[in-house]
């Protein structure tokens, strides 16, 4: 009986829309808006971060950078902390489980012009090791990555990217070439193969020296900071690795208990957590947003439905003359209310996903648009809620109305 | 024992500060199959009367007893369903759903006690066909007479078998053309047992009735009856 009455009132309901079509369009536009803004913004931000992980996988999982970290304290009193050689040094010795340690430095001012000839450019230098190889994820073209020996050693050789090939006029095979660095000459053993843009950043514009050369090239009077990634030997072992690492560069750097450190172990996880927590918070703050725009759309389905009762009290004292009880008006009303939400959050759900590739397709390198399905739920709960909260007041307003009043109703 | 029974019923309104008595301390009985006039000027209580009759309204005091049981004592609900079941209602007005056709119309009151389409479909056409509207059952209320619609009324009052008819002045928005033809379908249905109750302040209507009930001020005033009950 009761499933009688719903498949009835759904009856009602739906030619009830259809007999109004456009009314029912504009009103369940608030719902539109709300749902397709759900779903673009959802697609986006997963795409955004399938993308960001995507990159930061390129550090392995199981790596650890260290770097150091001036206080805001220190800084004004012209304390910088430093990441030296001999912290590298020091790591590589003491602490256990280490694969690889790869240290990374940047140039301090003026080394970051390259020349060839009359030709002149400016470009990322970097000092590194061999195994800066696997961490760059870089693959050679022509010639051969830096090897251990042309560390120690100091040899003045230089790996090369496809854009500082091409900005300095070098043979397509550069292998053999002299560039000059600031002042000082190295030769080219090596050009990596090109690895495109990312956020339309070239990723090809740099040049790579032997660390030690670096460190020669730098000089003694600029102490220079240090970037670190270490590979571990063993999974699971990131803890005890960072808790030595920090342990070990406290006394290297003579800081007491209370003082803070002056540098930061970052795990690859930490950095996804960080860009997670971002995400987070921006999603929390456009659910807000779009929280409130599903609000307003129900309040424009709430005043719509009231007006549609009493634009039909007549009709509603007719049918309760003829026998019809309160909960079949009230069911009637309601899976009105209901179904204009649903319809609402279907066009809403096509829209957003619209947006969503439109969207994809305009950003370089992004992912195709990824609506998961929690987003569809949430949206189309979302609109059947409103439907229901807004909905069962004029739906109770029309279950309610005396037949007399009503049927007398003009 | 009588089909329904009203005994020391009143009605009070309060218009504004004013307490205004429709009923006051009626008591009338009327049997199966009867064929009864309510007759009375405007404001003598009549309509009050037939809304109480129908169950759309209820005493202020009084008791009313319809197939053996006390409507007074009934909730909105049950009343609803005293309505569905025992009263077919005719109105001055015709009072069909506008975006209903004929058929939709006379297959409404079916859905509130749970009939299956199929079913509703067929008892309504026999309804339509019965009242002669059997080729005019996908017109809209607006395509059709007045005639006609007041047809689909009684079409619509009659699908459920009512244990009562009743109607409020049935022909006060027809031409005297198409009163005559309403009034002898009226007939038609008392002389298959039918019971009829029909509210009107026309003469040439209620001499139709086989029993004239007059109201005046909330009161009967007279009550007679112009042929046998058989």
């Amino acid at each position: 009986m009761l499933l009688f009455d719903f498949t009835e009132s759904l009856g009602a309901a739906l030619r009830s829309i259809r007999a109004h079509g456009l009314r029912s369009f504009l009103t369940t536009l608030g719902i539109i808006i709300g749902v397709a803004a759900v779903i673009a913004m959802v697609s986006i931000i997963q795409g955004f971060s399938y993308m960001i992980n995507q990159q930061f996988e390129g550090l392995g999982t199981n790596s650890v950078n260290v770097q150091s970290f001036t206080t805001r304290e220190n800084r004004l009193q012209g304390r910088i902390a430093r990441i030296t050689p001999e912290d590298v040094e020091l790591l590589s010795r003491r602490v256990e489980g280490i694969a690889s340690i790869s240290p990374i430095m940047y140039p301090t001012a003026g080394m970051n012009q390259v020349r060839f000839g009359s030709e002149v450019t400016n470009t990322q230098v970097t000092g590194s090791t061999y195994s800066y190889q696997d961490v760059g994820l870089l693959y050679m073209k022509f010639g051969r990555f830096i090897s251990e020996a042309d560390s120690t050693t100091r040899r003045r050789v230089a790996i090369i990217g496809e854009d500082v090939r091409e900005d300095l006029s070098l043979p397509e095979n550069p292998v053999g070439q002299f560039i000059k660095i600031g002042e000082e000459w190295v030769r080219i053993i090596g050009l990596t193969e090109p690895r495109g843009q990312i956020f339309g950043q070239s990723q090809d514009n740099f040049v790579i020296l032997p660390f030690n050369t670096m460190r020669t090239l730098v000089g003694n009077q600029n102490r220079p900071d240090i970037f670190v990634q270490i590979a571990l030997s063993e999974v699971g072992t990131i803890e005890s690795v960072t808790e030595r690492i920090t342990t070990l560069l406290r006394n290297a750097h003579g800081l007491d208990s209370t003082d803070e450190d002056d540098f930061q172990v970052q795990t690859s996880e930490q950095l996804t957590d960080t860009f997670n927590t971002i995400i987070n918070s921006v999603t929390l703050v456009m659910s807000g947003i779009v929280g409130i725009s599903l609000l307003v759309g129900g309040i424009g389905i709430m005043n719509i439905m009231l007006v549609s009762v009493t634009e039909r009290t007549k009709e509603i004292g007719i049918c309760k003359a003829i026998g019809a009880k309160r909960h079949q008006i009230l069911l009637q009303f309601l899976f009105e209310a209901l179904l204009l939400c649903l319809l609402g959050g279907l066009v809403g759900l096509v829209i957003g996903y619209g947006i969503g590739v439109l969207v994809a397709s305009v950003i370089p390198d992004f992912p195709g648009a990824v609506v998961p399905l929690w987003a569809v739920f949430l949206a189309f709960g979302f609109s059947a809620m409103v439907g229901l909260v807004f909905g069962i007041m004029p739906a109770a307003k029309a279950a309610n109305l005396d037949p007399i009043d009503a049927l007398r109703y003009e | 024992m009588a089909l329904l029974e009203i005994q020391q019923l009143s009605k009070e309104y309060l218009m504004g500060q004013q307490l205004l008595r429709a009923l006051d301390n009626v008591t009338l009985s009327i049997e199966q199959s009867d064929y009864v006039a309510i007759t009375g000027t405007s404001g003598s209580g009549k309509s009050t009367m037939l809304n109480i009759l129908g169950c759309l309204d209820r005493p202020t005091a009084g008791k009313y007893v319809l197939n053996n049981k006390d409507v007074s004592l009934l909730n909105p609900d049950e009343l609803a369903d005293i309505r569905n079941h025992e009263i077919g209602f005719i109105f001055q007005s015709f009072n069909l759903l506008p975006r209903a056709t004929a058929l939709d119309n006379v297959m409404q009151p079916l859905i509130y006690r749970g009939m299956r389409r199929a079913e509703r479909k067929r008892v309504a056409t026999e309804a339509l066909e019965h009242v002669g509207l059997g080729s005019r059952m996908d017109h809209l209320p607006n395509q059709l007479s007045g005639g006609q619609r007041q047809r689909v009324a009684i079409a619509r009052a009659l699908v459920t078998n009512p244990s009562i008819l009743l109607a409020d002045e049935p022909t006060g928005n027809l031409d005297s053309h198409t009163t005559i033809e309403i009034m002898k379908l009226f007939d038609e249905l008392h002389a298959q047992k039918q019971t009829i109750i029909i509210v009107t302040h026309e003469p040439e209507i209620a001499n139709h009735c086989h029993r004239i009930v007059r109201l005046a001020d909330g009161q009967i005033a007279d009550d007679h009856r112009t042929r046998e009950l058989r």
